[in-house]
């Protein structure tokens, strides 16, 4: 080929290259316009046929030519006025023409609509189309999230993890589509569809079954008949009883009780005719009945009713019997307490001494110092125990003391103050006499329960954890500053400690890990006092420091006690229960029992409270004594150094601050660390994650084979920190004790 | 005269089996036990020290490749078989019961970049360096037989990982981009690309199937769409992350291995903060694996050590190293969850236990209870100071203590720069980043 004809086809190609946008079905005919080069491409053409003629090469290249702007379809040119084509410039001529109005509308619909706009580029596009998936992958995957939670929760989880039996379904039920296509089927399923026996379930026909239902017509009216006569029966006792509870006559309601009580003693009578034992029984409960009645000491006079009734008992003539029906019963239960019980043996004749009626103050303080056990009594209200504070000698007197003969004439007001004064008297006499004993009791000790001192010293020291967690939390809210308010308040910053500690070090024996323990315990400087603290508290076996002679102070002593022990004064009679505190009473009774069985023999706050005195005693700052004998003067056996040296040579230490439990009166608050303890305890920050345990189980649930021991704990724990509502904060602890309490019952 | 006889039950002394321990009569009253508390706190600490003596994870090292150990993979089938791609571009499968080599196939010229196992467990895939998939079968070939793969890809770039769908004939590959390929096809479904950097290793969705999760070295994670084809969204990070690893047992978490020594975990539809940043590692973390209880991961490091992290502890329980161990390069938890293997830059694949002082073989009842008595103590005492103590304690070799500590002054340094920029700016002025925060540069949606 010439160079020419490389040339041109090199042309051609770069010709075909701008023209691939074009349509390929576009004609690639040389156009008419390009009459310049026309003949030169004739002549080429002409060449080709002559070259193709030898026959070896007949396939011929497709013409290229450029492409031009003013190729014109449908002989439309815009030729010369070198515009663009527009559509009313179309449009001109058909409107003449009728026939083509259909057309004529399209294009002018066509002509009025605006351009569409510019797609979006493709980056923006792909945004979008990434943001709509990820947005449904997300939602996809939140469904996810309930099982996910359930899984890391979960206490523990067993792999693999069960996956649940598809329950068994007749292919019925599975496959709806399911039908019975061949001949036998069908005409085994027309029988069982005409008889109207079952298809799916194969055990009853829907006859069978409310056959089954059905019930035998005599039954059925039967047991109509028993329901009406249970329903009007029960409606009528229903009457009954709104009526006979209406009804407000006194009379009627002293008689029913007198009624009662008759009955009651009948009863027995006859019991003890019949059935001896029964009866020995009979009055075995009776006789409990009254003690703790006698215990509960209703009748001292000294509630809420008996006080606004001395105050009437002036004015009115009612009130005072009413009083003096209260102290005769009164009367009665404390002068028969002699043969009542061996235990109460000591009472009864500090008692006796009284002869006379004995003031119901004095009783109750009696009761405090060394009652059988103050957790047999009942829970006070705190407005007696502010009343217990005081002097007794400033207590109010709510007593309008009458003997029982007087009942029934009235006495003028001024006998009955003269009698009041002279109450007084003797009453304060006896307090005297009963402080001179008073060291008695806490000598006297009663065998310890030492598994419910553990209890006790466990649970103080868990309520003084709480204390201190609680103050501590608080200190750091306050203390924190603004920055490390800010980090605190973000989880992730919080420096978690590293699990693992590493060192280059290997500790491969028993040995080895021992000094790694012990090395622990003294890096950790920071530990709080906590868990075992109150078990560590110094017990000194001294007895009861305070000397009888300061009355004063002892008296203020023994109130402090009281505010513990204190019970609430009730009464009841035995022979005569009383209707409205029955329910109430048979709880607490359980209760009570409970509690007795849990303390037998073992009075748990006096207990504390001594080892509060002794705790109180030894962290005093003692005063330094630094005479020497021989000094300046004889010395020998026998021989002391001089008052005087003494003074001068004694160093009185400052009193110390004031004890943080100092009005705190249930709780030791121990501020020294104890290094050895020290060691063993959790730090403050694991304090968290153990309540956070101790909220799932018991501190002291030992996990071994030990463990029905735990039961047995646990009981006394519950039934302490039900009673024990005096331990300060050990609100959250008993909630967890009762709740483990619940499962073990469960 | 008739002679009263004490007399007792004999089910009350005498044992059933001769092989049960004797009988002894015990008092459970509590008041007899005073110390029951202290006892069991002292059984406790010794069951800690005794777990650190029996800590001996190490079980074995499988040699025989002739370099480093650059891919592993699990039989989905049989707990017993490992499949590993070493850098001379030799896979060789192993039996684990045996600790031995059961075959060895020169599978590619150069690394042998990734390796997986079929979800049935019949054949597995390799990519390497000579850009090329290939599908082998996982019996060896019959007498006589060639050494052949199944099927042969030859592609245009270098794959470098590639990961098999958990239910279906599908696999991807990455590269420069991601191609998910139907296996009887030689072409890809789909390509996804976003960026133009190479992608380093691509993660099915155990859970969700049609989700992948990729990394690439411009520092970013990458999440796609088999389904509809297209990338969800990307996070860019401080540093380049070398792999992920979706937790088996929550859809949406994944943790990635980062070269900033760190570890984060992410819920794959919040990704401008990570869950959790996992950090204890010395150097670039080169590999992860979620247990199958999806409770822990396993996490290789370039530091020669690798790490058991739990998943919501940004601390790790558990180091393992060997002075024979290299760079680990990867990592790979067994589907029983009991043992780890790690292959590393010295040729060798170790078996580990992951649970360092867990007992080997069949226990017997009472030594059942002995182990659960003993757990339950360590758990119940587990913060008091002693047994804290010993129960922390790991030794490490000098070259990482010695870093730590060094890391540890710098953290230091910085915090207290940044404490100190703080106090001494107008409030308000400057804010704290939190360490979560602080290694998101950027989320793209």
């Amino acid at each position: 080929m010439s160079a020419a004809g490389v040339a041109e086809s090199l042309l051609a190609l770069s010709q075909q290259e701008e023209l691939e946008d074009l349509p390929k079905d576009y004609p690639l005919s040389p156009s008419e316009d390009e009459e310049d080069i026309d003949g030169e491409r004739k002549h080429q053409k002409l060449l080709e046929a002559i070259s193709s003629l030898d026959g070896n090469n007949r396939w011929k290249l497709a013409e290229r030519s450029e492409a031009s702007l003013k190729v014109s379809e449908f002989n439309v040119t815009s030729e010369g006025s070198g515009e663009k084509l527009v559509l009313s410039d179309l449009l001109g001529p058909v409107k003449t023409s009728s026939s083509l109005a259909a057309v004529k509308k399209q294009l002018n619909r066509v002509k009025s609509k605006k351009t569409v706009e510019l797609p979006l580029n493709k980056e923006e596009v792909e945004r979008i189309h990434r943001e709509v998936a990820f947005n449904k992958t997300s939602q996809a995957l939140s469904k996810w999230d309930p099982i996910v939670v359930k899984n890391r929760q979960a206490e523990q989880l067993v792999f693999p993890l069960k996956k649940e039996q598809s329950a068994f379904a007749p292919i019925e039920h599975v496959l709806s589509s399911w039908k019975a296509r061949t001949p036998l089927e069908q005409e085994v399923f027309n029988l069982l569809h005409k008889n109207k026996q079952p298809v799916t379930d194969p055990l009853l026909t829907p006859v069978e079954k409310a056959s089954l239902k059905a019930m035998n017509l005599e039954e059925a009216k039967m047991r109509r008949a028993e329901l009406q006569r249970a329903r009007a029966l029960q409606s009528y006792y229903e009457a009954r009883a709104r009526r006979e509870k209406k009804i407000k006559s006194k009379k009627y309601r002293k008689v029913l009780k007198k009624g009662k009580a008759k009955k009651a003693l009948k009863e027995f009578e006859k019991l003890q005719k019949e059935n001896p034992t029964a009866a020995l029984e009979e009055l075995e409960k009776i006789e409990k009945a009254r003690m703790m009645e006698r215990m509960s000491l209703k009748h001292q006079n000294s509630g809420k009713w008996a006080k606004s009734k001395a105050i009437m008992a002036k004015y009115d003539l009612e009130a005072r019997q009413a009083m003096q029906e209260q102290l005769a019963r009164n009367k009665e239960l404390t002068q028969k307490l002699q043969a009542a019980s061996e235990s109460e043996e000591e009472e009864g004749d500090v008692e006796e001494e009284g002869e006379l009626l004995v003031p119901d103050a004095v009783n109750e303080i009696q009761m405090d110092a060394d009652g059988p056990n103050p957790w047999m009594l009942r829970n006070h209200s705190s407005g007696t125990k502010e009343a217990r504070i005081q002097d007794p000698e400033q207590l109010p007197e709510p007593v309008a003391h009458e003997t029982p003969e007087s009942e029934e004439e009235e006495r003028p007001g001024a006998e009955e103050e003269i009698l009041l004064n002279e109450f007084e008297e003797r009453r304060s006499l006896r307090k005297k006499a009963e402080l001179n004993q008073d060291t008695k009791p806490v000598s006297r000790q009663e065998p310890k329960d030492s598994s419910s001192q553990e209890v006790l010293s466990e649970l103080r020291a868990l309520s003084q954890k709480l204390n201190k967690e609680n103050q501590s939390g608080k200190q750091k809210v306050s203390s924190a500053r603004t920055v490390w308010v800010v980090q605190r308040k973000d989880p992730t910053e919080e420096e978690e400690e590293p699990l693992l500690l590493q060192r280059p070090e290997r500790a491969q024996t028993v040995e080895d890990l021992e000094e790694l323990g012990k090395e622990g315990c003294f890096q950790n400087k920071e530990v709080p006092r906590s868990v075992l603290e109150g078990q560590q508290l110094e017990r000194n076996p001294n007895n009861h420091p305070g000397a009888p002679k300061e009355k004063k102070k002892k008296e203020q002593m023994i109130d402090l006690q009281n505010l513990l022990t204190m019970k609430s004064p009730s009464v009841k009679s035995l022979a005569v229960p009383m209707t409205i505190e029955e329910l109430e009473d048979e709880e607490e009774r359980d209760q009570k029992q409970m509690i007795k069985e849990a303390f037998a023999g073992d009075d748990v706050i006096r207990d504390f409270l001594k080892e509060k005195r002794e705790a109180v005693e030894a962290s005093k700052p003692k005063d330094v004594d630094l005479t020497l004998p021989g000094w300046g003067e004889w010395g020998g056996v026998g021989l002391k150094p001089s008052a005087k040296k003494r003074r001068r040579f004694l160093i009185k230490t400052p009193e110390g601050p004031p004890r943080k439990d100092k009005n705190l009166p249930n709780v030791i608050i121990n501020e020294k660390r104890n290094v050895h303890a020290a060691a063993h305890q959790v730090r403050e920050r694991e304090i968290l994650c153990c309540l956070a345990l101790l909220l799932g189980r018991n501190i002291l649930a030992l996990c071994g084979k030990e463990r029905c021991v735990i039961l047995t704990t646990e009981s006394k724990l519950f039934s302490f920190s039900r009673t024990g509502s005096e331990m300060n904060n050990s609100r959250l602890i008993s909630a967890v004790l009762i709740s483990d309490w619940e499962e073990v019952e469960a | 005269m008739k002679v009263k006889m004490l007399s007792r039950n004999p089910d009350n002394y005498v044992r059933e089996t001769k092989l049960d321990l004797q009988r002894v009569p015990r008092n459970y009253d509590p008041t007899l036990h005073p110390f029951e508390v202290p006892r069991e706190y002292v059984r406790a600490l010794n069951a800690t020290k005794l777990e650190r003596v029996f800590a001996k994870p190490f079980l074995a090292s499988l040699d025989g490749h002739r370099d480093g150990v650059n891919c592993l993979a699990k039989h989905p089938k049989s707990l017993a078989t490992v499949l590993s791609g070493a850098c001379d571009g030799e896979v060789r499968i192993w039996n684990l019961t045996k600790r031995k080599c059961i075959r060895t196939i020169q599978a590619h010229e150069g690394f042998v970049r990734g390796i997986c196992t079929r979800f049935c467990g019949t054949s597995f895939f390799t990519v390497g360096d000579d850009k090329t998939v290939k599908q082998w079968k996982m019996d060896g070939p019959g007498y006589g037989e060639e050494e052949e793969p199944l099927h042969t890809i030859l592609g245009k770039t270098v794959y470098t990982g590639i990961d098999h769908h958990w239910k279906e004939a599908v696999f991807a590959t990455c590269g420069q981009q991601v191609d998910i390929w139907d296996e009887q096809r030689t072409s890809p479904i789909c390509s996804m690309t976003w960026g133009f950097d190479s992608i380093s290793s691509v993660k099915f969705n155990p859970i969700e199937t049609f989700l992948l999760g990729s990394c690439a070295s411009d520092r970013n994670i990458v999440l796609y769409d088999m389904r509809q084809a297209t990338p969800l969204k990307k996070v860019i990070l401080d540093m380049r992350t070398n792999t992920i690893c979706w937790n088996p047992m929550e859809a949406f978490i994944f943790t990635a291995a980062n070269e900033d020594y760190n570890l984060y975990t992410f819920d794959m539809r919040a990704l401008d903060t990570p869950v959790m940043v996992h950090m204890d590692h010395v150097s670039a973390v080169l590999d992860v694996d979620y247990s199958p209880t999806g409770k822990e991961f396993v996490s290789a490091s370039f530091d020669k050590s690798i790490r058991i992290f739990p998943v919501d502890k940004s601390r790790s329980r558990e180091v393992y190293h060997t002075k024979r161990m290299q760079h680990v390069i990867c990592v790979k938890w067994t589907s029983d969850s009991k043992y780890i293997m790690c292959g590393s830059d010295e040729m060798n694949i170790r078996l580990w236990k992951a649970n360092a002082s867990e007992k080997l073989g069949v226990l017997t009842s009472r030594e059942k209870a002995a182990k659960d008595y003993n757990q339950k103590l360590k758990e119940k005492f587990q913060h008091h100071p002693h047994i804290k103590r010993i129960a922390r304690h790991r030794h490490l070799p000098k070259s990482i203590y010695s870093q730590i500590q060094e890391q540890r002054i710098m953290k230091e340094a910085r915090r207290r720069k940044e404490v100190n920029r703080l106090k001494h700016s107008k409030p308000g002025s400057v804010s704290i980043v939190s360490e979560k925060k602080k290694h998101i540069v950027a989320v793209v949606k």
